[in-house]
């Protein structure tokens, strides 16, 4: 009878996750499969591509686009805004979760006013002040507005998981003669790492994946991210949509992040069971 | 402020191509002089044989280099763009391509600058839709016009009236299996305003009369109204067609779904492959789209080159122009490309006629097209058309009110 | 601590937003001259402005906004909760299926737009599959349907992957605890599980609220723009601000900013305990713990 209810679960636990697998991944394959069929046949609907043609890939690397080093562009954006949003976070999270002061929901509700209002209409005053200032195809023109994006996700977020950590484990290690700091990085850091690098991860390829700075701020071809050549990409005529071209490009800027995050997901969760083990 | 003088000053005075001579290569273009280095702001499509224009150019003027920069593909987000370099007041693009459409606002926002350039040899037509208020601000590059691709396998005679059209239709079809009449452009777009307007000139009206007004309420537009939601309404044009952009359209009549479809020239060398993704290639002819009581009207599509009024060197961005519009350049991007050009001797080209079979159909097409209303405001008329175009073709509205409405709307629109 | 957040939002948000709300109450750029020109300058228009607000088109986006963003959020919490329970748990390809589950998130939305528009197409693969020939890109309500399938395919592993964080700080302890007490799984989903993940998943649901309220590409590039049947609010001052109507985009813009600042002024007040607690209450409960 148990043995039955069990295998019953087990059964519809795996009807789940083939479920939920297959609805992340139809989609994505009707796009691969698209980015492998030749402009010919780009109406198709067989479900694997006859013929096989590297003619949408070939396009993309055509040596006048340059998306090799759109995708260079794209992984130093994406990188630094990680890198910075989560310093900056974290420090203001921690804060957050921690220290007493008046005002303290006001920060927080600040900090998410941001979210609410619509981006379409920053994009115009964002621009002219870039242009006051000089920032128009640069970098920072690009990383700057997108930390302001990714930075509410990660106080909010950071701020709940330390707040969810026991204050005794800080304490402790203060007792045994750490500084605040360096409590809060031996100790606190490692344990909210789930959170810490789930953040990571959704700012990365948030940014990864922004377009409309990008392509407001940025006119200089050897500094355009991924995401605005993409949008370059033509057919053959004027209303000729090169769909297995930028299907192709898709693919590519996909896959490599889906890699790239797997990679250090595997590296952090080695690191953390090593660090518990100590 | 005073520098803006002198440069329009100095514009005016440039009257003529041949006084506009650039300073001899080697020289250094002097600062202050509107000569220098220029950007052009295009976008990728054509973009090879843009590339062999400019190219040439460079070669010829080594102190006043042009440099292409891509645009993103799709119309809107090259507006926002262009709009956008504007507002900051930015020289970010010398010359730009702008959509035919876009003149009136660009001019009269001041985004553009005034040209003097020679026309001569142009179709008429084109010229006319880089004008505002008679004075040029963009010079024609690409034109266009509706066209009706129809299967000769299945068609002697291409039909002239909407009535004609249907008889062929009704002979043909019951023989076919999965084929449709009629498809055009009716999604919610500017290819819906294209086909609405197409639809009213062709019998014989025009959306908005020599002053300027909106004519819905005339016996032409209502037949024009008529004609596309009966056409709905009979499942005489499919009703996929209120999906149809120019490629999805030329994808069911590549595949013979549709015996006549409405598009642009660029769908015959698409139809022509014969790598397997048309299954009409030789099968089907191009004519001038038929109308109510004869040969149609249709709207003139196209593209213009302008000279940003932020623009630092606008003499050489001007000289630019006339070199990309010049006789012998327009010669050699037509051979390499079938998109249309607005210089008249092309189209009696045997040559060229040879090449592109379509280009005398194209020709008695420009010539009979209507442009569509001109309008500071034209984002707003285009809006308030596709409204209630979409309406009427749907069935959403019957055919009277959408028109009446269409009427109050763009009245004020167009002031 | 806080200092280097304040300064870049308030050099990237408050400057923008302070001068978008001003905007909301000018006129610019609808005045012509006798020579054609449009006179530039603009002029204070009160709330002229926000006449649009009580009118049909934005009371009909507001109306679609809404809808979208109950459905939506609904159903990716749902799902992104089973997401996550699925990815926690260990097992052979566990590596494949996170990594299937991170590729909707991952695509480009611009190119995810694309793709669904074309699985959507009047003689796309949706119709193929399913054997029908509904017109899923004209305005209706199948239109409605195929945005919130694609949305949900895009943003649920946004909350599957914030509540799998929430999870994994879950002390294994508890769940052996819970077995010991002979609970059944639904038992310990219910009352261990989900209260323990409830921080994380607030703020999932609290950010993807905010967005969904904001949405605006995927029915644009899948649909179109001005169809009434999947206008959003942001789509309305999107559609706006390219036709330089930037008196009443602002105003849109701010009406819309107000109308989300209520809603989650309001999920926070309700459900958000969690989320605001005082540090002094936690640390009498790290006392009592002590004691």
């Amino acid at each position: 009878m148990a043995r039955e209810r069990v295998r019953a679960r087990r059964f519809w636990g795996s009807a789940g996750m083939l479920g939920i697998a297959l609805y992340c991944l139809v989609p994505f394959y009707w796009m691969v499969v698209s980015s492998f069929r030749r402009t010919a046949d780009i109406h198709d609907k067989t479900p694997w591509p006859a013929p096989w043609s590297l003619e949408s890939y070939g396009a993309v690397f055509a040596a006048d686009m340059g998306f090799g080093r759109s995708l260079l562009n794209s992984f130093v954006v994406a990188g630094t805004t990680t890198l910075v949003t989560l310093a900056v976070g974290t420090l203001a999270a921690y804060a957050l979760a921690r220290l007493e002061f008046r005002g303290k929901n006001v920060v927080l509700a600040l900090v998410i006013a941001v979210s609410m209002f619509p981006g379409a209409l920053l994009i115009v005053p964002l621009l002219e002040l870039f242009t006051t200032i000089g920032w128009i195809n640069t970098y920072q023109a690009m990383i700057v507005p997108s930390m302001s994006f990714a930075l509410p996700l990660t106080i909010w977020n950071l701020t709940t998981f330390f707040r969810q950590l026991p204050y005794d484990l800080e304490q402790a290690a203060m007792i045994d003669g750490c500084t605040p700091f360096a409590a809060f990085r031996r100790v606190m850091l490692p344990l909210a790492a789930p959170g810490v690098f789930t953040t990571a991860i959704l700012a990365f390829i948030a940014t990864w994946n922004e377009f409309i700075i990008a392509v407001t701020m940025v006119n200089d071809q050897a500094r355009q991210p991924a995401t605005v050549r993409i949008a370059q990409f033509t057919g053959a005529a004027q209303f000729d949509t090169p769909f297995g071209t930028q299907m192709a490009a898709g693919v590519l800027v996909t896959i490599p992040l889906v890699l790239l995050v797997l990679f250090f997901q595997r590296r952090i969760v080695a690191g953390l069971t090593a660090g518990a083990l100590k | 402020m005073k520098a803006t003088h002198v440069t329009a000053a100095a514009l005016a005075l440039c009257a003529g191509l041949a006084a506009c001579g650039s300073p001899t290569p080697g020289q250094p273009a002097a600062e202050g002089s509107g000569r220098g280095p220029i950007t052009f702001l295009g976008g990728k499509f054509e973009a090879e044989s843009v590339q062999k224009i400019v190219d040439a150019w460079n070669a010829a003027h080594p102190d006043e280099k042009a440099t292409v920069v891509l645009l993103p593909e799709s119309a809107d987000e090259q507006r926002r763009k262009l709009i956008q370099n504007a507002q900051t007041k930015s020289d970010a693009g010398d010359v730009m391509l702008i959509d035919a459409v876009w003149t009136s606002e660009f001019a009269a926002n001041r985004w553009v600058a005034e040209l003097t350039l020679d026309t001569t040899g142009f179709l008429p037509n084109p010229v006319e839709t880089g004008k505002y208020r008679g004075k040029l601000y963009a010079m024609p590059v690409f034109t266009g016009t509706g066209l009706l691709y129809y299967r000769t396998d299945l068609v002697k005679e291409p039909p002239k009236t909407w009535d004609e059209m249907k008889r062929i239709c009704e002979e043909v079809l019951p023989k076919q299996t999965g084929m449709s009449c009629y498809g055009g452009q009716f999604d919610k777009y500017e290819g819906l305003t294209v086909n609405f307007s197409e639809a009213v000139a062709s019998a014989g009206g025009e959306l908005l009369d020599a002053s300027g007004q909106p004519q819905l309420t005339g016996d032409a537009a209502r037949q024009a109204a008529r004609f596309l939601a009966d056409g709905f309404k009979s499942g005489m044009i499919p009703k996929e067609a209120i999906t149809y952009k120019e490629e999805e359209g030329r994808v069911a009549f590549q595949e013979g779904k549709l015996l006549f479809y409405r598009n642009w020239a660029y769908g015959y060398e698409a139809a022509q492959k014969t790598d397997g993704s048309s299954k009409v290639n030789g099968r089907f002819d191009v004519a001038p789209i038929p109308g109510l009581t004869g040969i149609g009207a249709g709207t003139l599509g196209g593209n213009n080159l302008a000279v940003s009024a932020f623009s630092k060197h606008k003499r050489t961005a001007q000289d630019f122009i006339a070199f990309m519009t010049s006789p012998e350049q327009i010669r050699a991007f037509a051979r390499t490309s079938s998109m249309p050009v607005p210089l008249a001797s092309i189209y009696d080209d045997p040559e060229m006629i040879k090449k592109y079979p379509y280009l005398p159909a194209l020709k008695e097409g420009i010539l009979a097209a209507k442009p569509r209303p001109k309008a500071v405001r034209y984002g707003d008329v285009t809006a308030a058309i596709q409204e209630s175009a979409y309406a009427i073709v749907t069935g959403a509205k019957p055919v009277e009110q959408g028109l009446s409405e269409l009427q109050a709307a763009l009245g004020p629109l167009l002031k | 601590m806080l200092s280097p957040t304040m300064i870049v939002l308030a050099l990237v948000v408050f400057y923008p937003l302070v001068a978008a709300m001003r905007e909301s109450f000018y006129e610019s750029g609808q005045r012509l001259d006798a020579d054609g020109f449009v006179v530039e300058g603009e002029w204070f228009a009160g709330l002229a402005n926000y006449a649009g607000v009580v009118q049909q088109r934005f009371l009909n986006a507001a109306l679609n906004t809404t809808l979208f963003t109950v459905v939506t959020v609904a159903l990716e919490v749902v799902l992104g909760v089973a997401m996550a329970l699925v990815m926690r748990r260990a097992f052979r390809g566990r590596a494949f299926l996170r990594a299937s589950i991170l590729v909707p998130w991952a695509v480009p939305t611009a190119v995810a737009g694309l793709m669904w528009k074309w699985i959507f197409q009047a003689d796309g693969v949706a119709n193929a599959l399913l054997g029908t020939e509904i017109l899923w890109t004209a305005d209706g309500p199948w239109a409605k349907l195929a945005v919130v399938v694609a949305d949900v395919w895009k943003t649920s592993p946004f909350v599957g992957l914030l509540v799998l964080a929430g999870l994994q700080i879950i002390p294994a302890e508890v769940y052996e605890a819970a077995r010991v007490d002979g609970a059944t799984p639904r038992q310990t989903f219910w009352r261990v599980t989900l209260p323990l993940v409830k921080p994380a998943l607030l703020v999932a649901v609290l950010f993807r609220l905010m967005d969904a309220l904001r949405v605006f590409d995927l029915p644009y590039v899948m649909i179109g723009p001005r169809k009434q049947s999947v206008e959003t609010l942001s789509g309305l001052i999107w559609d706006e601000a390219t036709r330089v109507h930037y008196g009443p985009a602002s105003a849109y813009g701010t009406a819309l900013f107000l109308y989300i600042a209520v809603i989650a002024f309001v999920f926070v007040k309700l459900l958000g305990a969690d989320l605001l607690s005082d540090v002094r209450a936690r640390r009498k409960e790290a006392a009592r713990d002590g004691a």
